[in-house]
């Protein structure tokens, strides 16, 4: 029993139902092929990073799943392939760390380097399910800022060493 | 005569000093690497999108083996993208 999980890309000109129903359709596919369905994530409408087919957002979806069969991969991936409701997909299979990882990660047991992003989810728990507010980022930006700050600091300091050391000269 | 404390440099001792690298993931014993995490793997490519060596990022070959593959695979799922600029 192997785990996969497929991530895919779902056109977002379709109306709520219409993904939705997508999406279910692949979990039914799965289902009756004797898969264990692990996790489905719905994370929702993202901003592409760049655009396809004249999208600049598209509807993410991630089901995890356990399946016997390899041969049922290339059957999922060609209905996937054929849907034109399918902006991009990816099928992984996932190693022992991974499984790990993503169990963690669904019961909010991840360690350090979540913390930041821990509660970034649960901030995003409150409001409405939004894909990644741009906090991270922002987090970012400020560390590197910080972090330029200080660089400014040491170069500041020889100089001003100088100038006393050439006044005492004097 | 200036005692021993007083001697001034004339540019900082310790600026050249850079700190040891190291693997980020060895360190802190992380085994995975999400692909759909694009925040966390945004600190492993340059503003143009380009994946950073690992000569700048201090991570061993297993691991920077490992971030390569995640990176690729959030450019194909267009979590980052392939060619930009001022990314960061």
């Amino acid at each position: 029993m192997r785990q996969y999980e497929v991530t895919f890309i779902v056109d977002p000109v379709l109306a709520n139902d219409a993904i939705e129903s997508t999406a279910r359709n692949y979990v039914e596919h799965l289902k009756s092929s004797d898969c264990e369905i692990v996790h489905i994530d719905a994370m929702g409408l993202r901003q592409l990073a760049y655009p396809i087919n004249k999208r600049t957002s598209g509807v993410y979806y991630c089901i995890e799943f356990k399946a016997q069969d390899h041969e049922l991969i290339e059957r999922l991936e060609l209905a996937l392939r054929r849907d034109e409701r399918i902006i991009r997909f990816l099928t992984v299979k996932l190693d022992k760390y991974g499984v790990k990882y993503n169990d963690d990660k669904r019961n909010g047991r991840i360690g350090r380097r979540k913390e930041a992003e821990a509660a970034l989810v649960e901030d995003m728990k409150g409001p409405a399910k939004q894909p990644q507010g741009p906090k991270p980022v922002a987090a970012a930006t400020a560390a590197t800022a910080e972090t330029v700050a200080t660089a400014v600091e040491t170069a500041d300091a020889p100089e001003a060493d100088t100038a006393t050391g050439a006044s005492e000269e004097e | 005569m200036a005692s021993r404390d007083e001697i001034k440099f004339l540019s900082n001792p310790n600026i050249g000093k850079s700190r040891k690298k190291y693997c980020r993931f060895r360190k802190y014993g992380i085994k995975y690497i999400d692909y759909k995490d694009p925040d966390f793997l945004v600190q492993f490519v340059n503003e143009q999108g380009k994946i950073l060596p690992r000569r700048i990022t201090g991570n061993s070959l297993k691991y920077q083996r490992k971030v390569a593959q995640a990176v690729k695979r959030a450019r194909h799922l267009a979590m980052l993208p392939f060619v930009t600029d001022l990314l960061k």
